[in-house]
């Protein structure tokens, strides 16, 4: 089963000719992933190893038959290509840019009300599923196929994680990175209610970090809906306030967002927060155990 | 970015928005002619990137051009602190003389991101508690701010500014002026991407006019490449030369006050390689994320940053290579760490593609790295060596 992304899952690239979009989706398609499609204006009728390169994402959608899409363009183009995809009603979008402009998320965030679409970042690791495939950078050789469901604000702390899970030989369904960003289009709480309904999925890891509300809004929904067992983390325990940390939705303002906060919403609501992040693994091969 | 106030009230000006008449001085004369020229009792304002400067003795009255060059005198040179700067304060370089305004009545008026979920958008704050911490308004009498959401795909409209200016207690024949100002404010915003105009306070005077005295606007860092104009206002003496270093060497670096330096690939890790430090019973003397492609450049640049930091005693790297294979971070770091005559004892830890190959180069570098497999164990041999 897994969540969002299964073998029914056909993938169109767009910016497949460009640096990132090509060595991604050949990793991807090593991953077992099923490029239908990639899209690179300008070049259509070109073939990418084989796969047709299009014009617009119309063309995949209609003639390739391609369901989602990972977007790998430069900032200043990845509105552009996000809201395109909207339009020929692709049904997952998982954008991996970074450093749009908020207001420009903001316009993307209209233009997904009431369509068809979910997007997953920008300014994210993209959506693994083992067996089935992925979109985005998560090192295939980190993950296995297995029970525990991963969602993360993080990149390559998630595949830190990921790598623990699977050196102790606990495998995964779905992982998702949702994005570092102050504005993104799936939360925690739309990826911990796709997790609880999921029957391949036991327990749920999240990995968040300082700043914003995302961690809090989590805790919340977990505390009445959630009845799997959680494990978090929470990243930046000794951030300054007011920093920008990487991240632009890492920073701590008025004594909102810190770790401390998150921790202790997370807690109320039945979650277990790691303090070491050496020891998520251990943790959740506990808990497997205890289960079975 | 931050701008200062000078700099935020020419943008204003140009939008027509009121304000005092003024000019900005680096000397004390300058501020005597700037003050002999409005030929009015002044305001010496210290320039600095952040708030609180009345409490700090940065704002000062003058009743004549001498008591303005006295004044500028003062302010010209010294370190400011304020609540805002923490404890090391910041030097005032530039300070603004502006003509005194007669106050009758201060309001607040600001326009910002509302990130909450799902209703992302932009929503403009009035408050008649105007020249106040707005944060504290907001805790103890939230009722006195008013707010009204605006969407960028529909735009501004006109009910927007009377919604605003209805819910105020003020003369209702000042509204053409007010209206004029919060559509001008949109249009700062929407136009030059900013992430915060504030307006604090926005004066009315005795003669009824608006003024806006102090007033303060930042701007998204990632729209910064389609305003070459914007960015040119940054003012690179107020902040940390290292962290000016580590942008020009395209490097993420915030200086802190712990001896051991790390150097990480991702921003989540790298927090979480601080909390390591931390758990390890250390302090972290930075946060630096090299990015995902960390040349061996890149990491020579990381390296120079990290050790021009006196207080750093150790070094821990901490790289999971994904698509960033540890073969080409050990020769990096080889490369880079021989050429810097890298003196501190360091801790690398590897993991992830091709960390076998990565690890046996760094053994046989005849450089003295301790290696490490676990995250944690890296911690706290990084540690114990800031201490040996």
């Amino acid at each position: 089963m897994a969540i969002l992304f299964d073998e029914n899952t056909r993938v169109v690239v767009q910016g497949i000719t460009g640096n990132e979009g090509s060595f991604h989706a050949r990793e991807s398609i090593k991953f077992g992933t099923k490029v239908v499609a990639g899209v690179t204006p300008g070049k259509g009728g070109i073939d990418f190893d084989g796969i047709p390169v299009y014009n617009r994402v119309i063309d995949a959608v209609e003639k390739e038959g391609a369901n989602a899409s990972g977007i790998y363009v430069p900032a200043s183009f990845a509105p552009d290509a996000i809201i395109e995809a909207i339009e020929a009603e692709v049904e997952l979008i998982v954008c991996m840019t970074e450093g749009i402009p908020v207001l420009d998320m903001i316009k993307v965030k209209d233009a997904l009300k009431g369509s068809k679409s979910r997007l997953i970042g920008p300014n994210c690791p993209g959506i693994a599923t083992p067996g089935a495939g992925k979109i985005g950078f998560i090192p295939n050789f980190t993950m296995k196929k297995g029970n525990v469901g991963v969602i993360s604000r993080s990149g390559t702390l998630t595949y830190e994680v990921l790598w623990q899970l699977t050196s102790l030989g606990i495998g995964q369904s779905t992982a998702v990175g949702i994005g570092g960003d102050p504005i993104v289009g799936t939360t925690f709480v739309d990826l911990l209610e796709l997790f609880q309904k999921d029957p391949q999925t036991d327990a749920i890891v999240l990995i968040g970090e300082i700043g914003g509300s995302a961690e809090e809004e989590a805790a919340e929904f977990i505390k009445d809906n959630i009845t799997k067992p959680v494990v978090a983390f929470i990243a930046g325990r000794t951030a300054p306030p007011g920093r920008r940390m990487g991240h632009a939705g890492a920073i701590i303002s008025g004594g909102k967002g810190t770790c401390e906060e998150k921790t202790k919403a997370l807690e109320s609501a039945g979650v277990i927060v790691e303090k070491n992040p050496a020891e998520i693994g251990n943790r959740i091969k506990k808990i497997l155990q205890g289960k079975n | 970015m931050k701008i200062h106030e000078y700099q935020a009230k020419e943008i204003l000006r140009q939008f027509n928005i009121p304000l005092p008449d003024g000019k900005v001085a680096d000397t004390p004369e300058k501020a005597r002619e700037i003050a002999e020229s409005l030929n009015s009792k002044v305001v010496v304002k210290a320039q600095i990137h952040a708030g609180g400067r009345g409490k700090g003795g940065g704002i000062k009255l003058a009743n004549t051009p001498h008591e303005a060059y006295e004044a500028a005198k003062s302010i010209l040179g010294m370190r400011l602190v304020t609540h805002q700067t923490g404890p090391e304060g910041k030097i005032v370089r530039k300070v603004l003389v502006e003509k005194a305004t007669d106050i009758k009545q201060e309001l607040y008026l600001s326009l910002l991101v509302d990130r909450s979920r799902n209703k992302e958008c932009l929503v403009f704050m009035a408050s008649e508690a105007g020249g106040m911490d707005i944060e504290e308004v907001a805790a103890h009498s939230p009722h006195k701010i008013i707010k009204v959401a605006v969407s960028p795909a529909t735009g501004f409209s006109p009910f927007q500014a009377r919604k605003l200016f209805y819910g105020l207690f003020i003369d209702k024949a000042l509204f053409s002026q007010f209206s004029n100002i919060v559509k001008a404010l949109y249009q700062i915003f929407v136009e030059k991407d900013a992430s915060l105009i504030e307006i604090n306070p926005l004066v009315i005077t005795s003669e009824g006019t608006f003024v806006a005295l102090d007033t303060k606007i930042t701007f998204d860092d990632d729209a910064l490449y389609r305003h070459p104009d914007i960015k040119e206002l940054r003012d690179f003496t107020e902040e940390d030369p290292l962290e000016v270093e580590a942008v020009n060497a395209g490097v993420n670096y915030i200086k802190l006050d712990g001896e051991v330096g790390c150097m990480v690939n991702g921003a989540g890790l790298a927090m979480t390689t601080m909390d390591l430090i931390k758990l390890a019973g250390g302090n972290p003397a930075n946060f630096l994320d090299v990015g995902g492609g960390a040349s061996a450049e890149r990491v020579e640049k990381a390296f120079r940053i990290l050790t021009s930091d006196p207080k750093v005693k150790a070094i821990l790297v901490n790289i999971f290579g994904g698509i960033l294979r540890c073969d080409r971070v050990a020769n990096g770091l080889i490369e880079a760490a021989s050429k810097i005559e890298m003196k501190l004892p360091m801790v690398v830890r590897l993991q992830g593609t091709n960390v076998e190959e990565g690890r046996r180069l760094l053994q046989n570098s005849n450089l003295k790295f301790e290696v490490a497999e676990e995250l944690y164990e890296a911690a706290l041999k990084a540690v114990e060596l800031s201490r040996s």
